[in-house]
C-alpha cells in the first residue's frame, strides 16, 4: 500500500471546487451548465418548432446578414425550419443520448467488472476474454454492422452507444476490486460471516465510486463523438429527428450556400466535447492521486 | 521467448475465430439478410433462386459451416448489390485506404514525435503546456468536424482544394489532417510520457555526465530508448483509431477506400460486402496488434530473456 497525503474529501462543497478550479475549468464548467440547460428547456427557449417548414423562408442566413429573417436569429435551412430551434433540439437529443448510453455502459460494464473481480475462475476469463477482444476490434465497425442490421432507431443507437465504452468500467472495477479485495477491512466483513453479495454492495461498491465517476465524465464525450459521426453518416437517427451530429451531415449538402446550417452544430459538438473532457480531467486530477495526469 | 510468440500467436487466432463467428451470427440474428436486403414483392420462386445464387441455402448451421469452408478456401461470397466476389470489391479497395493511412502515419509521425519531444523537456515551461493543450484540442474535436470546417474553408471559401476523390496530390491533404488529428493527439500524448520516463532515468545522467552534447543526450539516448516505447503505442493503439478515422474521413472525401465502401454498404444493406469488410479490417487490426507484441517482446530484453 502506497501512503498519500492527499486525501480525497468525500462531498466535497461545489463552492470549494469552484474555487480551486483555475480559468479554463471554470470557463468549462459555465458552457457546461448553460448546455445542459439549453437542452433541459429546449421546448421552452426554441422560438419555433423545430419541425415546421415553410417554403418560402428557406435557406435564410442569420442575424446580421443580408436578407436575414426577423426572428430567425441563426438562420434557416434548406425546408425553412428555424436552426436555433433545431439545434436546440439536436442539443437535447445529443446529450440525452450519450447520457443513457454512458449509464448503460457503467451499468453493464461495472456489473461485469465486479463479478469478474470477486469471482475468479471461468466468469473472470469469460469477461476479461470479451474485454480484450472489444479493445481489439474498432468499435466504429462494429457500430456500423449493428446499425445496419438492426436498422437505425433511438433504440439501437442507444445500445449501440451502450456497449461503446463498457469494457473500460469492466476493466477498473475489476482492478480495484482486486485490491479492496485484499484489505484487512474486507476480511473481517467476511470473518463476521458477510456474503459474497453483501461485501460488494456495502463495503467494496462505495470504494470504487470516485474512478468511476471519473470514466462517467471522460467517457461522455467519447460517447458524444460516436453518436455524432454515425449520425452525421446517415446511421443514426433518421429524420426529421435530428442530432447535432446529423444536422451537420444534412447540411453538407447545402454548405456552400448555407453554411449556418453545419456550422451551429458544429460548434455545438466541440463545446459539448471540450467541456466535457476538460471536466473530466479535472475531475481526475481531484478524485484520484494515482490517476493524476502527469 | 518462443512460447510468448506462441501464446501471442495462438490468442490472435482464437481473437480471429471469434470475431468471424460473431459477425457471422450477428448478421443472421436480424433475420435472412437477403429479405431485407430484397423488401418485399418478390415471387417464392425468385426469392428461392436468390437463395440459391448467393449461396445462403440450408440451416444457420449449415450457413456457418459453408461459410467458414468458404473463408478458407478464399471464397468470400457475392456481394448483394454488385453481384461480384466481395473479396475482389474489397480488394479493389485497399489500394486507395493504405495510401491515405500511409500519408497519415508520416504526417501523424513527423509532428507528434517532435511535439512529445518538446513537451517532455519543457514540461514546467508554457511551451509544454502549450503543447498538450494542442494535443487537448486535437483530442476533443471529432475529424468530421474538422473535415467539414477545412471543406468550408479550403474548397468552398478559397477554392484552394478540391473535396471529391484521391486523383491528384492536393486530394490528399484534407482527408489525411482530417485523420490525423485524433492520431497526432494520441502520439504527442505518448510520446511525452514515453519520454519522461526516460529522461528520469540514470544512463541519461551519465550520458550527460560523460560530457556528451545535450542534443546527442537527448536524440542518442533518450528518444532512441523511448522510441521502442512510441513504436509499440503506434501498432497497438494507433492502428485500432486509424480503422476507425478512416471509416469516416473516406466517407466524407469520397475516397475510393474500404472505409467508403462499409459505408455505403451499410446504408444500402449489402451485408456480404459489409461483413467481409468488417472481418477484414478487424483482423488487420488483430494482426497489427499481436506482431507488435512480438516485435516489443523482441525488441525488450526483459521480455526477451523471461522464461515463458
Amino acid at each position: 500500500m502506497t501512503v498519500s497525503t492527499h486525501i480525497p474529501t468525500r462531498g466535497a462543497s461545489l463552492m470549494t471546487l469552484w474555487r480551486e478550479a483555475d480559468g479554463i475549468q471554470k470557463a468549462a464548467a459555465l458552457i457546461g451548465v448553460t448546455l445542459v440547460l439549453l437542452a433541459l428547456f429546449a421546448p421552452l427557449i426554441a422560438p419555433f418548432d423545430p419541425l415546421k417548414q415553410s417554403l418560402i423562408s428557406r435557406l435564410r442566413p442569420p442575424m446580421g446578414f443580408e436578407r436575414y429573417k426577423d426572428g430567425f436569429f441563426l438562420g434557416t435551412d434548406e425546408l425553412g425550419r428555424d436552426v436555433l430551434s433545431r439545434s436546440l433540439f439536436g442539443l437535447r437529443l445529443t446529450l440525452g443520448l450519450a447520457l443513457l448510453g454512458a449509464i448503460i455502459g457503467l451499468l453493464v460494464g461495472g456489473t461485469l467488472g465486479l463479478v469478474a473481480g470477486l469471482r475468479r475462475g471461468w466468469a473472470e476469463d469469460t469477461i476479461m476474454g470479451a474485454v480484450d477482444l472489444q479493445i481489439a476490434v474498432p468499435f466504429t465497425l462494429v457500430a456500423l454492422l449493428i446499425l445496419a442490421l438492426f436498422g437505425s432507431s433511438l433504440t439501437v443507437m442507444i445500445c449501440v452507444l451502450g456497449i461503446a465504452g463498457w469494457e473500460q468500467y469492466a476493466r477498473i472495477v475489476r482492478a480495484e476490486v482486486r485490491k479492496i479485495t485484499e484489505l484487512p477491512f474486507i476480511e473481517a466483513a467476511r470473518a463476521s460471516g458477510g456474503g459474497p453479495r453483501y461485501i460488494a454492495l456495502t463495503h467494496v461498491l462505495p470504494n470504487i465510486v470516485s474512478p468511476l465517476v471519473v470514466q462517467f465524465t471522460l467517457s461522455l464525450s467519447n460517447i458524444v463523438i460516436l453518436e455524432s459521426t454515425l449520425s452525421f453518416l446517415g446511421l443514426g437517427v433518421q429524420p426529421p429527428t435530428a442530432t447535432l451530429g446529423s444536422m451537420v451531415g444534412y447540411g453538407r449538402d447545402y454548405m456552400p450556400t448555407a453554411p449556418w446550417m453545419v456550422s451551429v452544430p458544429a460548434v455545438l459538438i466541440i463545446l459539448i466535447t471540450f467541456s466535457v473532457q476538460i471536466l473530466g480531467d479535472w475531475l481526475r486530477d481531484r478524485a484520484d492521486v494515482r490517476l493524476r495526469a502527469r | 521467448m518462443t512460447l510468448y510468440i506462441l501464446r501471442t500467436l495462438v490468442k490472435m487466432v482464437v481473437t480471429l475465430f471469434v470475431i468471424v463467428t460473431l459477425v457471422f451470427f450477428a448478421t443472421r440474428l436480424s433475420g435472412s439478410p437477403l429479405d431485407t436486403f430484397l423488401g418485399e414483392g418478390l415471387t417464392p420462386e425468385d426469392r428461392e433462386a436468390m437463395i440459391r445464387y448467393f449461396g445462403l441455402e440450408g440451416s444457420i448451421w449449415q450457413q456457418y459451416v459453408s461459410y467458414l469452408r468458404g473463408l478458407l478456401e478464399g471464397n468470400f461470397g457475392l456481394s448483394f448489390l454488385e453481384r461480384r466476389p466481395v473479396a475482389q470489391i474489397v480488394a479493389e479497395r485497399i489500394g486507395p485506404s493504405l495510401q491515405l493511412l500511409g500519408s497519415s502515419l508520416v504526417l501523424t509521425i513527423c509532428v507528434a514525435v517532435p511535439l512529445g519531444v518538446i513537451a517532455a523537456l519543457n514540461r514546467s515551461s508554457w511551451v509544454g503546456s502549450a503543447v498538450m493543450a494542442l494535443a487537448f484540442v486535437g483530442y476533443a474535436v471529432p475529424n468530421f468536424v474538422i473535415a467539414t470546417f477545412m471543406v468550408l474553408l479550403f474548397a468552398f471559401t478559397l477554392n484552394w482544394l478540391p473535396v471529391v476523390g484521391n486523383g491528384t496530390a492536393l486530394h490528399f491533404i484534407m482527408p489525411t489532417i482530417a485523420m490525423s488529428g485524433v492520431l497526432i493527439a494520441a502520439l504527442t500524448r505518448f510520446t511525452r510520457n514515453a519520454m519522461l520516463d526516460v529522461l528520469g532515468q540514470d544512463f541519461m545522467r551519465t550520458a550527460r555526465a560523460k560530457g556528451l552534447p545535450e542534443t546527442v543526450v537527448i536524440l542518442k539516448h533518450g528518444l532512441r530508448n523511448a522510441g521502442v516505447t512510441v513504436l509499440s503505442v503506434l501498432g497497438l493503439q494507433i492502428a485500432g483509431m486509424a480503422a476507425a478515422g478512416n471509416v469516416v474521413v473516406e466517407a466524407i472525401f469520397s475516397w475510393p477506400g474500404i472505409g467508403e465502401l462499409l459505408v455505403k454498404a451499410a446504408i444500402v444493406r449489402d451485408y456480404p460486402v459489409l461483413q467481409f469488410g468488417v472481418i477484414t479490417v478487424s483482423c488487420a487490426v488483430v494482426v497489427i496488434n499481436a506482431v507488435t507484441d512480438i516485435l516489443y517482446a523482441v525488441a525488450d530484453p526483459r521480455i526477451r530473456m523471461a522464461k515463458g
